[in-house]
């Protein structure tokens, strides 16, 4: 899509709709939200990314395949599961722990880090099907 | 050290793999000597199992059990009493001998690999004789069939060894499946996975399939008619593993199932007179067969499987004294048959050739190995003092008075101990008397690591034969009573009873043995012509059904793959409607429909967009406006969600439907398709009319659930446990990652799989299109093609 208005609004967007997906994901636990919702906008942020500047660039930002970035996710959310073992806990127990960052109380659990791990699976999974179909030069 | 039982299971169970596993690592280290170091191996196992010797004489047994599935009532439980104890110290002994001349006989670099196989094997076989467990018992030996497997094919590069390892493995695998499932019933019977504790289940409903089922899988083991053709062609194998597993060890383990499984199962007819027919045939073919071979290690092979059929036909028999000259039998023959099989193997390595016809005048240039082959073929003719003929005069004595059945076996046995003493004869008298032939190789003497199994297998055979009273008392009574399930006394000792009729059935099996050799030639040649004219063996059986069965398999592949996208969608979607409807309509639960549509304003308005949206998908005249109409009713569904109270719903249906609609229209510029649908009529009207069907379907699926009365339990679950359990407000996210957390991670891993599934798909495609589009041109406009189909 060569269009110099899309090329030049795309970062801007891209940016806007990858923190959001980071927000999404955050709120997850009490608002709607999560991981996987979270995931979908920033593959779409990809996506559309790909679509403005080339699969080349967008692979590039990328640093990584990204299917490693799906690859990633789930280590993290089996990790997240396997944590509970260390605390003779079964399997995916969630385990909550909580501390004070400048005068508001912030929690952190593993079922968060889980989300964590399925945000990563569903982004690097959409975005490597998308960019492998955008992509015509071949290196999917 | 005090060696306790669990340590010498231990060593005699677990080592070994260990051992298989470090085999490659050794062989690098040591090199040549590898067969000297893994040797130790089983020679640690054999002493540390030869004290229990002492504990087993009394009647003890023995009981090992380690967790292994609690949850599941499963314990890695062994067992240790006369039966398996005789057993595992024969598989110990003999195989330090056949590690230690693996060795020798196989050099450079494929021998660490070749170790490892044999160590493994010998755990399994380990296993398979103590395991008390039936869950370990199948385990056991369905991995003596797989390093079966392994060995035999390790030769690779040859087609035959490759057919024969399969062979060997799909007919032991085939009863591997019966000993499953003669495990579940039992288990199903009994309630419990510990064999001894199963008891008698003669009485039971399920005996006679028990016994079909347990036959099976010891028939096939240890090759009895008409499974018994995969063991001649496991000769295929290196010659030590068909010296340790194909005569001595892993074939026995049929023998050992039937001995095991006779307190449980022995003593009514069917269980007897089976035995007792497929051992008597067994017997003889083998025997008969063996005259037919020129190869030193077919003759070998088709005399194990008459010495098989003999072992079965005498457990069959069942009295005290078939049963302990079963033992007996298994003992002596385990060494002199392993004797000879290393000692073919040094004439092989000697010499060059293993024909016999082409073999002379050895005991010049081979005097060990004829000192070996003296002792072993000794045992096998029968002759006093070696163990052999104690094993040969306890069968007679078993079986000299009873009933028709006895007598039949008699004779069988008498026809069968003659053949194969001729064929012991011949075995030591045609490759070492007479002129010295010229081989293919200058006959030479094969190095000390292949001449200590012979010689001290042999000398073993006769030092036993002088002192049967003890073997009695600490090996063949307790092995007897494990057997019958009763105390035994030993009657053995060391005497000829020159007056009893076993004696004289000796003498007349001698006789035969003689006659039979001296007219071996001819026997062969009548022989040959009957299998030339009859021309067709269970081998060739096998193929037929092997392949049949491959061939079906094909053919039901091709009928239901056809590769016709359009077709697996219909058949898809056509089932995807039997199955929303059928069970309803079946069942008189089809629903009434909705009584009034009492709907808001803007609730008919998103109804209407969702409407136009599906109109315009199947009125659209091009692909990509058909494809954004099909967002559009995507998307009226989306705030349907929202209206009804789901946003989380609503919000990720809103992101799937832009992805989908992004992704269909990647796809469909990839495919390169027309960009309007050329189907003619009546495909349009089939899938139209699955299409309607299909949305008909699922209608009434979910108006019949919403008719239903709604179960409230699991929202009250959540929406009580949420906040206080799992610390959030949003149920459908702390279902998502938290009260349901492992089905998350399952879905998560399918979504990964699925996404390498689909790189792989389109990578394929690429690889085809170069043939098609020329790359270096800039892309022309889409090309016309002839009438490509889409899915709708």
């Amino acid at each position: 899509m060569n269009s110099l208005i899309f090329r030049t609004i795309a970062p801007l967007l891209v940016a806007v709709m990858l923190v959001f997906s980071v927000f999404v994901l955050l709120r997850g636990h009490n608002e709607p939200g999560g991981g996987f919702i979270g995931g979908l906008i920033a593959a779409s942020a990809l996506t559309i990314y790909g679509m403005a500047m080339g699969v080349a660039a967008a692979r590039t930002a990328l640093k990584a395949h990204p299917l490693a970035y799906a690859g990633f996710g789930v280590a993290l959310a089996g990790l997240a599961g396997v944590l509970s073992i260390l605390f003779d806990v079964p399997f995916l127990t969630g385990l909550w722990s909580s501390f004070e960052f400048d005068g508001v109380e912030v929690a952190i659990s593993t079922p968060m880090v889980f989300d964590i791990g399925v945000y990563f699976v569903v982004f690097g999974t959409i975005s490597a099907v998308a960019l492998a179909l955008e992509d015509d030069e071949g290196g999917a | 050290m005090e060696v306790t039982p669990d340590i010498a299971i231990a060593l005699a169970v677990l080592l070994p793999f260990l051992a298989a596993a470090l085999a490659p690592l050794i062989h690098r280290l040591v090199g040549d000597l590898s067969g000297w170091v893994v040797a130790l191996v089983p020679v640690a196992a054999f002493i540390a199992l030869w004290p229990l010797l002492e504990r087993t004489s009394t009647g003890e047994v023995v009981r090992v059990a380690w967790p292994w599935a609690p949850s599941w009532g499963l314990e890695l439980s062994f067992l240790i009493d006369g039966l398996s104890l005789v057993f595992a110290l024969t598989i110990a002994g003999v195989g330090a001998f056949v590690l230690l001349y693996s060795g020798a006989y196989l050099k450079g670099h494929r021998q660490g690999r070749f170790l490892g196989f044999l160590l493994a094997f010998m755990g399994a076989m380990q296993g398979l004789v103590l395991a008390d467990n039936l869950v370990a018992l199948y385990l056991f030996w369905e991995l003596t069939s797989v390093a079966s497997f392994l060995l035999i094919g390790f030769d690779h590069t040859r087609q035959a060894a490759r057919r024969a390892a399969i062979q060997a493995l799909v007919v032991t695998g085939l009863g591997g499946l019966a000993l499953l499932a003669a495990g579940v019933a039992i288990y199903a019977i009994t309630g419990g996975w510990a064999l001894s504790a199963a008891g008698d289940l003669k009485g039971n409903a399920a005996y006679p399939l028990l016994v079909g089922l347990v036959l099976l899988a010891a028939f096939t083991k240890s090759a009895q008619l008409p499974f018994h053709f995969w063991l001649p062609n496991a000769m295929e194998a290196p010659t030590p593993v068909s010296a340790y597993l194909h005569s001595a060890t892993m074939v026995q383990g049929g023998v050992y199932l039937v001995a095991r499984m006779t307190p449980h199962l022995g003593g009514e007819a069917i269980w007897n007179l089976t035995l007792m027919a497929f051992g008597g045939a067994t017997l003889l073919w083998g025997a008969i067969a063996a005259l037919l071979q020129t190869d030193l290690k077919q003759m070998l092979a088709q005399t194990t499987l008459a010495s098989l059929g003999l072992l079965m036909l005498l457990l069959g028999a069942g009295t005290e004294l078939a049963v302990t000259a079963a033992v007996l039998y298994f003992v002596a023959h385990a060494l002199y048959k392993a004797g000879l099989f290393l000692v073919v193997g040094a004439i092989d390595h000697g010499t060059g050739t293993r024909d016999i016809t082409m073999l002379g005048g050895l005991r010049d240039p081979m005097t060990v190995s004829f000192i070996g082959t003296i002792m072993a073929s000794a045992a096998m003719f029968g002759l006093p003092p070696l163990i052999g003929f104690f094993a040969k005069e306890e069968m007679y004595a078993a079986l000299a008075l009873g009933q028709l059945e006895s007598l039949l076996a008699l004779a069988a046995l008498v026809l069968g101990n003659g053949l194969l003493g001729a064929i012991g004869l011949a075995l030591l008298i045609k490759p070492f008397m007479g002129q010295l032939l010229t081989t293919p190789i200058e006959p030479h003497e094969a190095p000390v690591a292949m001449l200590a199994g012979p010689v001290v297998l042999g000398l073993l055979g006769i030092f036993l034969g002088f002192i049967p009273a003890l073997v009695g008392e600490l090996a063949v009574a307790p092995a007897t009573s494990a057997i019958l399930g009763v105390a035994v006394d030993t009657h053995l000792k060391f005497a000829v009873d020159l007056f009893g009729p076993a004696f004289w059935l000796s003498v007349a099996t001698w006789v035969l043995a003689i006659g039979l050799f001296l007219r071996l030639d001819l026997a062969r040649s009548l022989l040959r012509r009957l299998a030339t004219t009859i021309g067709w063996t269970f081998d060739t059986g096998f193929d037929w059904v092997y392949f049949g069965i491959v061939r079906f398999a094909g053919a039901v592949t091709r009928l239901l793959h056809h590769g016709r996208l359009e077709l697996y969608l219909f058949v898809v979607f056509v089932l995807l409607v039997v199955a929303a409807i059928g069970p309803l309509w079946l069942m008189d639960g089809l629903p009434r429909g909705p009584q009034s549509l009492d709907l808001r304003f803007y609730e008919w308005g998103l109804v209407g967009l969702a409407v136009l949206g599906v109109g315009t998908v199947v009125y659209a005249r091009r692909r990509l406006f058909a494809i954004l109409a099909l967002g559009v009713q995507g998307l009226a569904v989306a705030l349907l969600y929202l209206v009804f109270g789901a946003p989380d719903l609503s919000f990720t249906q809103f992101m799937v439907e832009i992805l989908s609609v992004v992704i269909l229209a990647l796809v469909m510029t990839r495919l390169d398709l027309d960009s309007a649908d050329p189907r003619p009529l009546e495909d349009w009207a089939r899938d139209g009319g699955v299409a309607l069907l299909g949305g008909v379907a699922v209608t009434t699926l979910l108006w019949a659930v919403i008719e239903g009365p709604f179960d409230l339990r699991l929202s009250t679950f959540f929406n009580a446990h949420s906040v206080p359990i799992a610390h959030g407000h949003n149920i459908v996210n702390v279902i998502l990652v938290d009260f349901r957390g492992l089905d998350t991670l399952g879905e998560i891993s399918v979504v990964m799989t699925a996404g390498i599934a689909i790189l792989a798909l389109i990578r394929g495609a690429r690889r085809q299109r170069p043939v098609e589009v020329v790359p270096a041109e800039p892309q022309p406009q889409p090309k016309r093609r002839a009438a490509r189909k889409a899915a709708p």
